[in-house]
C-alpha cells in the first residue's frame, strides 16, 4: 500500500486557482497544476482504507479504484496510475475538470480529503503528454452497429464503451461540434474546448463515427442494431412571469453556448458588456453564467437564489460521508467578490415580475423575499418587493427534462419528470432502444451521466451479443 | 462416522492425552514390587487423567507388562493345563462381544484360525475382575475379558519368533472379527487395561493385586480423552506402546504408510506379510496407528529403539553440529517421514523397554534410577517419593532423545549411544552417495521466454488473478520476502456462497492446533524445522540397502523455473520422468479431462515413470486448465487406488498457485514440488517496470523463499515441523464443497456443509477463462477486493460495507432505533451471504407472546461482552470505552491480552474478563484477582495457532508497563501456550488459575473448527466454567494474510457442533456456552442462540460505533480513528463514547426481543439450542441441515459447576510453616495468604508455586515438576536438591517451562532445569544451575543467571532482561539463538547485580556451586557471557 503515514505528513494541497485579476481578462483555464513531487505527495496521503467510501456509492459514481492508483502515483508508477484509472473512468480530462468530486467529501480524511479530482486531472494530462494515451482498438469487431444519440457526457461514454467492446459506433449530434454540454455548456475556463476536442478526435481515431449537424430521425437509425438515445435534460425551467420574452431575458446555456462559439470563432464575445445582469439561479450554471458576464465587461451582476444560504459546515441530519449541503463560494462568487466587492448572492429571493421597455427589452426586474412555510415550501413574503435594474437575465434554474423534439422524432412519451426512465429502471426501452444519461435520470453531474451512459453500453452489449 | 442424531459429531477428532509411567528392574528380577509401583505411579498421577461428567467413568487405564507367569502357571495347574515354561506359551488378553453367544463365536473363530496357523489353543480364562466398581459409562459397553493361551509350537523360537506367528494370527483374525479387540497376544509381554479411573485399575482386576503377579517391567498409561463415550479398546497401552500426546501428521502417515505397502518387502516374514496387510488398522486414534507401525517394523527384525529413531527421528537437519548418527537420519528420512506430534512415548517388546521423546521436546519424560538398579520413568518426577531415598541419578529425556533398558543383560543405553550403536550397523556415509541434490544436478539454462506484458494479463486473468493478488500479495513478497501482514479479520462470504467466481483453494480451511496439541513456532524455533522433500521410489523400508536412498533431494518445494528444467531434463538410471499436460480443450469437460488424466498417469505408470510432471503451461483460448489442485489431489487419490502412490512422485508445473495458501494446499494433498511460473512471471514483469526495487533474482528469491516459509508456518500452525511429513498429511478441511465430490478427488478430508461439485468448479474456471480471451476489451485486472473492500462490478460483498458502516454509525450516534433497522435490514437485504444470513426463524411454528413479557433489554444485555482487544493493540480511550461502557450495562468487557493498567482495577473501568494468553502480558496476581471471569484464549478467530508481534514502536511508555515489559521493545505472543501442549496441561491452566482466584469463572476461548466439539468435551472436562467459540472471521491487530481468509470456520459451525457434542458427552450442563464473530445484529444473535450460545461477543461492532472504518491499517499503527493506535496525535481524534457502546448492545438486545416474542418465549433460557426454530431459506446455495438438525434446550445449571475440592488442599489450611509435599500437591502455595516463608520437604507437584505474590517465600527441599514459578508475581521460590539422597550436579532438579509469563520475585534453583526456562519472563530474577533447551525464550525483562550448562535455541526471541551464562567450556556460543540477541562480556555495572542475584541464590539453597563462584568471583566472572538483545542494549543506554 501507499505512504502509511502520508496523511500525517502532508497536507491538502489543492490545484490553485490563478490570480482572479489575472484570469479574468482571459477565457483559460481556471487553475494552475502541481509539480510532481508534489503530486505524489498528494497521492500518498490516500489511506488505502479498508473500506474505501470515495469508490463506493457514497462516492465515485464510476467506482474508480481510487486507493489503487493513488498508491502506483504515490510510487511514481504513473502510466500504472493513469492505467488503472481508465479502467473505469473513460474521460479523467473531463472529470478531472468539472467534478465537484464526491470521492473527495467521501473520503475517510472528511474536510481534507485526498485531491483525487486533481490527481486524476495529472494522470491523464501526463498521458497525453507523454503520448501514453494512445487510440485503443478493440481486438476485433462483432461487426455490430450501434447508434448513439447525443454527444455530450452519457453520449461519448456509452460510445466509447460500445466501440471497446468490439461494435461499430456512429454518435449523432446536431450540433457543429460533438461533445453537448461539455461543449457548449460548460465556459472554456472550466473546460477548455480544445481538451473536448482531443477527446473527440482520439475516438475517432478508435473508429467511432461522429455524424454532426444530423438530427437522428427514425430513418437513420433504421439500420443499427442498438440505439442509445443521450440526449440530455436539455428543456430549461422557465420563470412562471410575465414577460419571459423579453428582449435580454435568455436561458443560461443558450447565453453560454453563444459565447463559447463565438470564443471558438473568434468572434467578439463580449454579449454582457456593460450591461447590469441578474443571473436567476445559485447552481453551478448560474456561477459559470457569473464567471462568463464578469469576464465580457459587465456592469454589475447579481445572481438570485430561493432557498437559504446553506450553512457553513455540515449540520447533523447531513454528516459525513454524505455529499456536504454546505455554503460553497465557487470561482465565479470568487471573481464577483474581487470586481464588485461582495458576494454576488441573494439567497430566498425570486423575481416578481420582469420589467421592460417600449422595445420589450427588460430594464429590471421586481423581485420578493420568500420564506420556508411549516410544509417546506417557500412563499413570498408580502411588502417585501425591490426593485433591481437589470439589462441582462440570465434563467439558470434548472432542467424539466429531455426535449421535446427528440421524442417526437421517435414517437417516444416521457414520464412526469420528462424523462426516459424505463419502469424496471435499467437502460432498456424495448426495441433496440435504450436511454442514458440525464436523458433517463434528469439533470445531474458530468460524472453521473458518463456513468450511466456506461451501464447503458453494457445492457447494449449484451444485446447486441445476443442478436 | 457420522452420527444421526448428532449430525456434527465426528468421532475422527477425538483426542487424547495423559500421563505415562514405567518402573524396570535392571537386575532383571521379576517383582510384583515393579508392578505394584507402576500401578502407583498411575495413581499419584489421576490430575493428568479425564473422567466423564458423572466423574465415575474415566477415560482409561491400563498397564503393560511381562507375561506373570507365576500366576499364570498356578491357573494352569488347578485347570489341569500344561502350560510349560515362560517363553513356551503365548498369552492373549481378549474384549470380547458383550453378549455370550458373541463371545462364544468369537473364540471359536480364534481357535480355528489358531489352528490353521497350527499355534495349539491350551484354553481360556475368564479375567477375575469386579464390574460392580466401575462407572454406568464403563459398565454398559464393557466387553467380556478372556485370556486365550497358546502353545508356541516347538519349530518356533520363543521370544520374537514366536511373537511374529501370533502377530499373523492376529491381524488374521482382526481382518475378521472386527467386534473382538485383542490387548496383547504374545509370548512376552500383556496388557491390562480398561475405561476406568486410575484408582479403579488395582481394583478392578483381581490378577493384579496378586503377589505372584511379577513382572521385570511394568508401563502404565492414563488417558484424558476430549469425549467421555466408552472405548474399552482406546484405552493404553497398545500392543507395544503408550503415548503422552498425539501425532499431528496422522492422516499423511496412515497413508503413506499404506502406500508403502507397494514397495515394502520383508527379508523376514517373505510372502507372510502379506497377510498381515495393511499395517495401519482403519479407524484406530493416533496412537494405536503409531503403535500399529511400531509394532510392524519390530517383528520385521527392526531393533525396538532403532524404529523409534526412525518414526520420531530428531530434528537432525537443524542442527548444525555433527554427530555420527547424522547420516543414518539422512538414510531413513529417504523412505519414512516423520509421525510429527508430541509425544513421550514408552514401548517394550518385553525383552527392551523403551523411550523416546519427540523432536520439540514437547512433552515431559522423567527419569530416574535407584541404588538397586531400578529404572523408573514418568510425566512428573517424585511420584514414587517412598524411593527418594535411594535414587541415585535424576534426569529427563530431551527432544529427540531414546532411552533403552536391556531387560536382559541390565544395560541401560541412552541416546547418544543407541544412536552410535546403530549407525554403525551400515556405512550410511557412503550409501548416502547416492542420494542426489537438486544443486548438484546439471544446470539447465534454456528456457520459455517470459511472456509480454498482453500475454501475461490475459494468464493473468484466465488463472483467476486479481489486482489484489499482484498488489498487495505477490509484490510485498517480493519486495520483503514475508507474506504481507494484514488486520481486522474477515467479512466477506464463504466461496460456496460468493458470486465471484473463487478459486478451488478458497473452498479449504487450514486446520490447527489448539488444546490437544501444540502449534509450533517455526520462526522462533526454526531449528526443529525443515523444508526439505524428496523425489523418487521411497523404497524399501525393511531392508538396509544403499539403493534406497536413491532419490533427490530438494531444499524445498518451490522451485524456480531453472530448478523444475533440471528435475525435468534429469539423466539418471533411477529417474524416469514424463510430463502430462492439464490442458483441455474448451469444448471438452473436466470430468473427461480427469479421466483422461488418469489415463495418462496409468499408462506412466506402466512405463516405470517415477517423476510425472503435471503442467499447465500453454494455456489459450482453445483450451482450459484443470484446476491444479483438483489435478495434484485426484492424481494423488488415484494413485493410492492403484496402489503406486510412492512409486509416481507429482511435481505441479502451474500458472494458478500464487499465494502461501495455495502452496500449502498443493503440498498437503500430493505434490511433491510446485513451479508456480505465472507468479514469478508476473514478478518479472514487476521489476521490468521498476515497481520493485531489487533485480529479478533477487525479487524472485524474496518471492520463493516467502512461499516456503509461508507453507512452513501453516504446517507449524498444526504443529508440524518438517515439509516432508507435512507432505500429502491432508491438514486441511472442506467448506461448502458437496461430499461426493470431497470423497472421490480429496479422499478422507473433513468436508462442512455442500454445495459446490465438479461442474461449478468447471463454470467458475470458465468464467474467469472468457474474462481472459472472450472479452474484446483488454482490461486491467479485477478488483474483486476480497480483503480490502471494493465496490463496483464484479467485487465481492462484505458485512461492512460503506453503507452498513454509515448506518450503525448514525444509528447509535443519534440514539435513532429505526436507523439501527434500517442498518440491520441492510445487511440482511444487500449484505453478504453467510449462513446465518441463510437461516431464518420459523415463526409460523409458534405461539407469539406480547413483547412486554419478554426479558427487558438491560437483562438480556448482561450475556453481551465486548471482544478481546489488548491495550497495546488499541489505545487507552478506546479500550477504557468499552470497559465503561460494558460495566454500566452490567456486560462485560475483555482487557485482551495485553494486561491492564493497575488504576483500573476495581474501578468503572476495570475490566470484567481478563485474558490470559500465550504472551502472558501482564498477568500479575492482582490482574487475576481484579476479574470476575479469567479466559484462556487457545486461539484467535484470525488467527488460530499462530503467534503475534507487537512492534517495538507500539510499546510505549504505558503499553510497557501494563504488560510489564520494557518501552521500545517489540513483545512476542508465542503460537502456543508454553503451558499447554495437551489437553491435561490445560486442566492444570484452569486449576492453577482457579487457585489464584478462586472467585473467578474460567472460561476457554477456541476457535470454530471440524471438531471443535470434541475439544470443547475435553474443556468442560478439564474444569472450565465457560467455553468460547470464537468465529473464524475475527478480527485482529496483525497478521499474516492467509491466516484471515484461511483458517477458522464461521462460528455457526463450531458452536452447533459445541452444543451438540457438549450434549452428546453430557458436559452441556457444566458450562456457559458463548460465541462471537461478526455479530452485527439481532438476527445474528438470535441464530447463535438458537444453535447453543447463551452469551454473546461483539467486537468489531462496538469498534465500529467508536469510530471505526474498517481501515484496516490496524498492523501499521495508523488509525485515523484514534483506536488502533498510540500515537498521541491520532489518540486525539477518537471520538468514541461508552453510550454509543450501550447503544449498540440496548439495540440489539431489543431486536432480539422483538424476535424472542414471535418466537414465543419469555426468557433467553428457553431458547438456547432450539435449532428446531431455524429454517434454511428457500434460496441456500448450501446444505445446513446438520446445524439445525439438533433441537435439545440444555444449557448452564451453576449447580453443575466442575467442583475442584480447593478447600480440601494443603496450603488452603496450611498454619505450619512446614509442610511435607507429595505431587498430587499441584499449585502449591497460590492459596496461601498472607506473608508466609514456608518450608517444604518432599516433592513439588506441576504449577509450584504458580502467581505467587510478593511477601511469600517457599523454599523446597526436593524435586519439582513443570511449570515451577508460573507467572511469578513477586513472591520468592527456592529450590534445593533433597538432603537425604545423593546428589549429582547434572541430576535435573526442576522440570520443565519454569517461570513462564513471571512478571517479578525470584526463583533459585540449586541444579538443572528442564526446557524452557524462565521463557517468556518478563520481570523475575532467577538463577539455575543448569537449563534445557529454548532458555530464556522469549524473555522480555528480568535477569536470568545461569550456572550450568545450556540447551540448544537458547534466548530465541527474547527482547528484553539479561541472561548471564557462565560458559566455563565456551560452548555457549553453539547453543544462542543469535534472532535477537548477542552475547558479550559482564558489563561493570553488571557485575555488582549478578553478583548479588548469586549471594541471595547461596543464601537460598545453599547452592555449593554459587559459593565456589562467590568465594572467587573476580576470577569466575570473566567466565559469565552477558545476553542482551540489541533493542535491550540500546534501551539500558540510553536510561545509562
Amino acid at each position: 500500500m501507499g505512504k502509511a503515514t502520508g496523511f500525517l505528513e502532508y497536507s491538502r494541497k489543492e490545484n490553485p486557482f490563478r490570480d482572479a485579476g489575472e484570469r479574468l481578462h482571459d477565457y483559460a483555464d481556471l487553475h494552475t497544476a502541481q509539480g510532481t513531487e508534489e503530486r505524489h505527495c498528494q497521492a500518498g496521503r490516500c489511506m488505502n482504507c479498508g473500506v474505501p467510501f470515495c469508490q463506493s456509492s457514497f462516492g465515485c459514481p464510476l467506482h474508480n479504484l481510487i486507493p489503487e492508483w493513488n498508491d502506483l502515483l504515490w510510487r511514481g508508477e504513473e502510466r500504472e496510475a493513469l492505467e488503472r484509472l481508465t479502467e473505469t473512468a473513460p474521460f479523467p480530462e473531463f472529470t478531472g475538470r468539472v467534478c465537484p468530486a464526491l470521492c473527495e467529501k467521501a473520503c475517510n480524511l472528511a474536510d481534507d480529503g485526498v485531491t483525487n479530482r486533481d490527481n486524476e486531472l495529472y494522470l491523464i494530462e501526463k498521458g497525453f503528454a507523454e503520448g501514453w494515451v494512445r487510440p485503443r482498438l478493440p481486438r476485433e469487431r462483432t461487426g455490430k452497429r450501434a447508434a448513439v444519440v447525443g454527444s455530450g457526457p452519457s453520449g461519448l461514454a456509452t460510445a466509447d464503451l460500445l466501440n471497446r467492446l468490439g461494435h461499430s459506433v456512429t454518435v449523432f449530434e446536431r450540433a457543429d461540434r460533438a461533445g453537448g454540454l461539455l461543449m457548449y455548456g460548460i465556459p472554456n475556463m472550466k473546460l477548455p474546448k480544445d481538451i473536448v476536442a482531443r477527446r473527440i478526435r482520439l475516438m475517432e481515431e478508435e473508429g467511432v463515427t461522429f455524424r454532426l449537424n444530423t438530427e437522428a430521425d427514425a430513418e437513420a437509425l433504421e439500420k443499427f442494431d442498438a440505439v442509445v438515445l443521450c440526449g440530455g435534460a436539455r428543456k430549461p425551467r422557465s420563470l412562471n412571469v410575465e414577460h419571459m420574452d423579453a428582449e435580454g431575458v435568455r436561458f443560461a446555456v443558450d447565453f453560454l453556448s453563444e459565447t463559447t462559439g463565438k470564443l471558438l470563432a473568434g468572434e467578439d464575445c463580449n454579449l454582457a458588456k456593460g450591461l447590469h445582469v441578474l443571473v436567476i439561479g445559485g447552481g453551478d450554471t448560474g456561477n459559470d453564467c457569473v464567471g462568463t458576464v464578469l469576464r465580457q465587461g459587465c456592469a454589475s451582476v447579481t445572481q438570485l437564489e430561493m432557498m437559504p444560504a446553506p450553512p457553513e459546515f455540515r449540520t447533523a441530519g447531513n454528516p459525513w460521508p454524505e455529499w456536504p449541503r454546505t455554503l460553497r463560494t465557487d470561482y465565479g462568487q470568487l471573481e464577483a467578490i474581487c470586481v464588485q466587492g461582495s458576494d454576488p448572492r441573494i439567497y430566498e429571493t425570486t423575481v416578481k415580475r420582469i420589467l421592460t421597455d417600449e422595445q420589450n427589452h427588460i430594464t429590471g426586474a421586481e423581485t420578493v423575499k420568500l420564506r420556508r412555510t411549516a410544509e417546506g415550501k417557500m412563499e413570498p413574503i408580502a411588502g417585501s418587493e425591490q426593485t433591481l435594474a437589470c439589462e441582462l437575465m440570465l434563467i439558470a434554474a434548472g432542467f424539466v427534462g429531455c426535449d421535446r423534439k427528440t421524442l417526437e422524432t421517435l414517437s417516444l412519451i416521457a414520464d412526469g419528470r420528462g424523462r426516459l426512465m424505463p419502469e424496471d429502471s435499467s437502460h432498456y426501452l424495448g426495441g433496440k432502444l435504450f436511454s442514458a444519461g440525464d436523458m433517463r435520470t434528469g439533470q445531474s453531474l458530468v460524472v453521473r451521466a458518463l456513468a450511466d451512459g456506461r451501464a447503458a453500453a453494457l445492457e447494449a452489449d449484451a444485446l447486441l451479443r445476443r442478436a | 462416522m457420522r452420527d444421526r442424531q448428532y449430525p456434527l459429531y465426528h468421532s475422527e477428532f477425538e483426542h487424547e492425552n495423559c500421563g505415562v509411567g514405567a518402573v524396570a528392574d535392571l537386575n532383571g528380577r521379576a517383582t510384583h514390587r515393579t508392578v505394584d509401583q507402576a500401578l502407583s505411579i498411575v495413581e499419584r498421577l489421576a490430575h493428568r487423567a479425564g473422567s466423564d461428567a458423572l466423574g465415575t467413568t474415566g477415560d482409561g487405564v491400563g498397564i503393560l507388562t511381562e507375561l506373570p507367569h507365576s500366576l499364570f502357571s498356578a491357573w494352569a495347574r488347578e485347570e489341569g493345563i500344561l502350560l510349560g515354561q515362560p517363553g513356551e506359551y503365548g498369552v492373549g488378553m481378549f474384549f470380547l462381544p458383550e453378549d455370550e453367544v458373541g463371545a462364544e463365536n468369537a473364540c471359536r473363530i480364534f481357535e480355528q484360525l489358531a489352528a490353521a496357523e497350527q499355534i495349539p489353543v491350551l484354553g481360556w480364562r475368564n479375567v477375575p475382575c469386579h464390574p460392580a466398581q466401575l462407572g454406568a459409562g464403563a459398565r454398559s459397553t464393557m466387553p467380556r475379558i478372556r485370556q486365550c493361551f497358546l502353545r508356541r509350537p516347538a519349530e518356533v523360537k520363543s521370544g520374537l519368533d514366536f511373537d511374529r506367528r501370533l502377530y499373523v494370527l492376529r491381524r488374521v483374525f482382526e481382518k475378521q472379527d472386527t467386534d473382538t479387540y485383542i490387548c496383547s497376544l504374545s509370548g512376552r509381554t500383556i496388557v491390562y487395561k480398561g475405561m476406568m479411573l486410575v484408582s479403579q485399575l488395582r481394583s478392578f482386576y483381581d490378577d493384579l493385586q496378586d503377589a505372584r503377579y511379577a513382572s521385570r517391567m511394568a508401563m502404565v498409561h492414563s488417558r484424558f480423552s476430549t469425549n467421555t463415550f466408552p472405548s474399552w479398546s482406546k484405552a493404553h497401552p497398545q500392543r507395544m506402546l503408550l503415548h503422552n500426546g498425539e501425532i499431528n501428521t496422522i492422516r499423511g502417515n496412515h497413508d503413506r504408510m499404506k502406500a508403502r505397502e507397494e514397495t515394502m518387502r520383508s527379508p523376514v516374514m517373505g510372502e507372510e506379510m502379506q497377510r498381515v496387510l495393511p499395517v495401519v488398522a482403519e479407524g484406530g486414534s493416533d496412537s494405536q496407528m503409531l503403535d500399529n507401525t511400531l509394532e510392524f517394523l519390530a517383528m520385521n527384525g527392526i531393533p525396538m529403539a532403532l524404529a523409534g529413531m526412525i518414526l520420531m527421528p530428531e530434528p537432525w537437519q537443524g542442527v548444525e553440529r555433527e554427530t555420527p548418527w547424522r547420516d543414518l537420519y539422512r538414510y531413513y528420512a529417504t523412505m519414512m517421514e516423520p509421525w510429527d506430534g508430541p509425544a513421550a512415548v514408552l514401548y517394550s517388546d518385553g525383552e527392551k523397554v523403551c523411550a523416546s521423546l519427540d523432536r520439540n521436546g514437547l512433552r515431559p519424560l522423567r527419569c530416574a534410577l535407584t541404588d538397586d538398579h531400578r529404572l523408573i520413568l514418568s510425566s512428573e518426577a517424585g511420584v514414587l517419593f517412598e524411593e527418594n531415598a535411594h535414587i541415585v541419578r535424576r534426569w529427563k529425556l530431551k527432544a529427540g532423545d531414546v532411552l533403552e533398558a536391556d531387560l536382559g543383560t541390565g544395560k541401560l543405553s541412552e541416546s547418544s549411544e543407541i544412536k552410535t550403536r546403530y549407525a554403525k550397523q551400515h556405512p550410511y556415509t557412503e550409501w548416502m552417495r547416492n542420494l542426489i541434490r537438486l544443486q548438484d544436478l546439471p544446470e539447465s539454462p534454456e528456457g520459455q521466454a517470459a511472456p509480454r506484458e498482453k500475454e501475461l494479463k490475459k494468464l493473468e486473468k484466465a488463472f483467476h488473478y486479481t489486482w489484489e493478488d499482484v498488489q498487495d500479495i505477490l509484490r510485498p513478497m517480493a519486495e520483503n520476502g514475508t507474506e504481507p501482514i494484514v488486520s481486522m479479520g474477515a467479512d466477506e462470504p464463504l466461496a460456496v456462497l460468493s458470486k465471484t467466481h473463487p478459486s478451488l483453494f478458497d473452498y479449504f480451511k487450514q486446520r490447527f492446533a489448539q488444546v490437544t496439541n501444540p502449534p509450533i513456532d517455526a520462526l522462533r524455533e526454526e531449528i526443529k524445522t525443515d523444508c526439505s522433500v524428496y523425489i523418487g521410489d521411497d523404497g524399501n523400508l525393511l531392508s538396509g540397502d544403499p539403493e534406497n536412498c536413491t532419490v533427490l533431494e530438494l531444499p524445498s518445494p518451490v522451485l524456480t523455473e531453472e530448478e523444475f528444467r533440471r528435475i525435468r531434463e534429469i539423466r539418471h538410471p533411477a529417474f524416469s520422468v514424463r510430463t502430462a499436460s492439464l490442458l483441455y480443450p474448451v469444448d471438452g469437460s473436466l470430468r473427461d479431462a480427469l479421466d483422461a488424466l488418469f489415463a495418462v498417469c496409468d499408462a506412466a505408470c506402466r512405463d516405470r515413470i517415477n517423476v510425472l510432471i503435471l503442467s499447465d503451461r500453454g494455456l489459450d483460448e482453445r483450451t482450459l486448465a484443470i484446476p491444479s489442485l483438483l489435478a495434484v489431489s485426484a492424481l494423488e487419490q488415484h494413485l493410492i487406488r492403484i496402489k503406486k502412490r510412492t512409486a509416481v512422485s507429482v511435481v505441479l508445473e502451474s500458472g494458478e498457485p500464487r499465494d502461501v495458501h495455495h502452496l500449502a494446499l498443493l503440498v498437503a494433498f500430493g505434490a511433491r514440488a510446485v513451479n508456480p511460473y505465472l507468479a514469478h512471471d508476473c514478478i518479472r514483469n514487476l521489476c521490468d517496470k521498476g515497481a520493485i526495487g531489487k533485480t529479478e533474482e533477487e525479487a524472485l528469491a524474496s518471492y520463493d523463499k516467502a512461499l516456503c516459509a509461508g507453507v512452513l508456518k501453516i504446517a507449524s500452525k498444526m504443529g508440524v515441523s518438517t515439509l516432508q511429513a507435512y507432505q500429502s498429511a491432508q491438514l486441511f478441511e472442506t467448506v461448502g464443497l458437496d461430499r461426493p465430490f470431497v470423497e472421490k478427488y480429496f479422499t478422507n478430508t473433513p468436508c462442512v456443509l455442500g454445495g459446490t461439485d465438479l461442474d461449478r468448479v468447471e463454470s467458475d474456471s470458465r468464467f474467469h477463462h472468457a474474462e481472459a480471451f472472450g472479452e474484446a476489451d483488454e482490461r486491467g485486472l479485477p478488483a474483486v477486493g476480497v480483503h480490502r473492500l471494493r465496490t463496483g462490478g464484479g467485487a465481492e460483498e462484505h458485512l461492512y460495507s460503506p453503507e452498513t458502516i454509515h448506518l450503525l454509525q448514525q444509528a447509535v450516534w443519534t440514539d435513532d432505533r429505526a436507523l439501527f433497522d434500517r442498518y440491520a435490514a441492510s445487511i440482511e437485504k444487500d449484505g453478504p451471504r453467510t449462513i446465518r444470513a441463510m437461516l431464518d426463524f420459523r415463526f409460523e411454528a409458534c405461539r407469539a407472546v406480547p413483547i412486554e413479557e419478554v426479558e427487558s433489554a438491560a437483562s438480556i444485555v448482561k450475556r453481551f461482552r465486548t471482544g478481546a482487544m489488548s491495550y497495546g493493540s488499541i489505545s487507552q480511550e478506546a479500550h477504557e470505552c468499552m470497559a465503561k461502557a460494558m460495566n454500566h450495562l452490567g456486560g462485560k468487557s475483555n482487557s485482551g491480552e495485553g494486561g491492564e493498567l493497575a488504576e483500573r482495577f476495581g474501578t468503572e473501568l476495570n475490566s470484567a474478563i481478563k485474558q490470559v494468553a500465550s504472551g502472558r502480558f501482564g498477568v500479575t496476581r492482582e490482574y487475576l484477582l481484579s476479574a470476575k471471569e479469567i479466559q484462556i484464549k487457545m486461539a484467535q478467530g484470525a488467527k488460530p495457532g499462530e503467534g503475534g508481534h507487537l512492534p517495538g514502536a507500539k510499546v510505549t511508555e504505558s503499553v510497557a508497563k501494563t504488560r510489564c515489559s520494557t518501552p521500545g521493545i517489540s513483545l512476542i505472543s508465542p503460537p502456543p501456550h508454553h503451558d499447554i501442549y495437551s489437553i491435561e496441561d490445560l486442566a492444570e491452566l484452569i486449576y492453577d488459575l482457579q487457585c489464584a482466584n478462586e472467585n473467578a469463572k474460567i472460561t476457554v476461548k477456541l476457535v470454530s473448527s471440524t471438531g471443535v466439539g470434541t475439544i470443547a468435551s475435553g474443556v468442560a472436562k478439564a474444569g472450565a466454567g465457560g467455553i468460547l467459540i470464537s468465529g473464524g472471521e475475527g478480527g485482529t491487530g496483525a497478521v499474516p494474510l492467509s491466516s484471515v481468509h484461511h483458517a477458522g470456520l464461521p462460528w455457526e459451525i463450531g458452536l452447533a457442533e459445541a452444543h451438540q457434542v457438549l450434549c452428546r458427552n453430557r458436559l452441556r450442563q457444566q458450562v456457559t456456552l458463548e460465541t462471537d464473530g461478526k455479530l452485527m445484529t439481532g438476527h445474528d444473535v438470535a441464530v447463535a442462540l438458537l444453535l447453543g450460545a447463551e452469551e454473546f461477543g461483539f467486537a468489531t461492532a462496538p469498534l465500529v460505533t467508536m469510530g471505526c472504518r474498517m481501515m484496516r491499517v490496524c498492523h501499521l499503527g495508523t488509525c485515523p480513528f484514534g483506536i488502533a493506535t498510540q500515537n498521541p496525535e491520532l489518540r486525539k481524534k477518537f471520538t468514541g463514547k461508552p453510550e454509543y457502546v450501550e447503544r449498540f448492545m440496548l439495540f440489539i438486545a431489543e431486536q432480539l426481543r422483538e424476535i424472542m416474542a414471535k418466537l414465543g418465549a419469555r426468557t433467553v433460557g428457553e431458547l438456547v439450542g432450539r435449532s428446531d426454530l431455524l429454517k434454511m431459506k428457500a434460496d441456500c446455495a448450501t446444505d445446513l441441515s446438520d446445524l439445525i438438525g439438533f433441537a435439545r434446550n440444555t444449557h448452564f445449571q451453576p449447580e453443575k459447576k466442575f467442583d475442584f475440592h480447593l478447600s480440601e488442599r494443603t496450603d488452603a489450611r496450611l498454619f505450619q510453616n512446614h509442610v511435607h509435599l507429595m505431587t498430587t500437591d499441584r499449585a502449591f502455595g497460590t492459596m496461601l495468604k498472607g506473608d508466609r516463608n514456608i518450608q517444604a520437604l518432599g516433592c513439588g507437584g506441576q504449577s509450584f508455586g504458580a502467581f505467587l505474590p510478593a511477601g511469600q517465600t517457599i523454599t523446597l527441599f526436593g524435586v519439582a515438576n513443570d511449570y515451577l514459578g508460573k507467572g511469578l508475581s513477586g513472591g520468592t521460590l527456592a529450590v534445593c536438591p533433597p538432603a537425604d539422597s545423593i546428589w549429582r550436579e547434572e541430576d535435573t532438579l526442576i522440570g520443565n517451562v519454569a517461570l513462564y509469563g513471571a512478571t517479578g520475585g525470584y526463583a533459585f534453583v540449586a541444579g538443572m532445569a528442564g526446557e524452557r526456562f524462565a521463557v517468556r519472563n518478563s520481570g523475575a530474577w532467577a538463577v539455575a544451575e543448569g537449563v534445557g533447551d529454548h532458555g530464556c525464550e522469549y524473555m522480555t525483562g528480568g535477569r536470568v543467571a545461569v550456572l550450568g550448562p545450556v540447551g540448544d535455541n537458547f534466548a530465541a526471541g527474547m527482547s528484553g532482561g539479561i541472561a548471564w551464562v557462565l560458559d566455563e567450556n565456551d560452548t555457549l556460543k553453539d547453543h544462542l539463538n543469535t534472532g535477537h540477541v548477542r552475547m558479550y562480556p559482564v558489563a561493570p555495572d553488571e557485575a555488582g547485580e549478578l553478583e548479588r542475584l548469586l549471594i541471595l541464590h547461596e543464601k537460598a539453597t545453599g547452592s555449593k556451586k554459587a559459593r565456589e563462584i562467590l568465594d572467587a568471583f573476580g576470577t569466575w566472572l570473566p567466565k559469565f557471557r552477558a545476553v542482551i538483545s540489541d533493542e535491550y542494549l540500546a534501551y539500558l543506554r540510553k536510561g545509562a
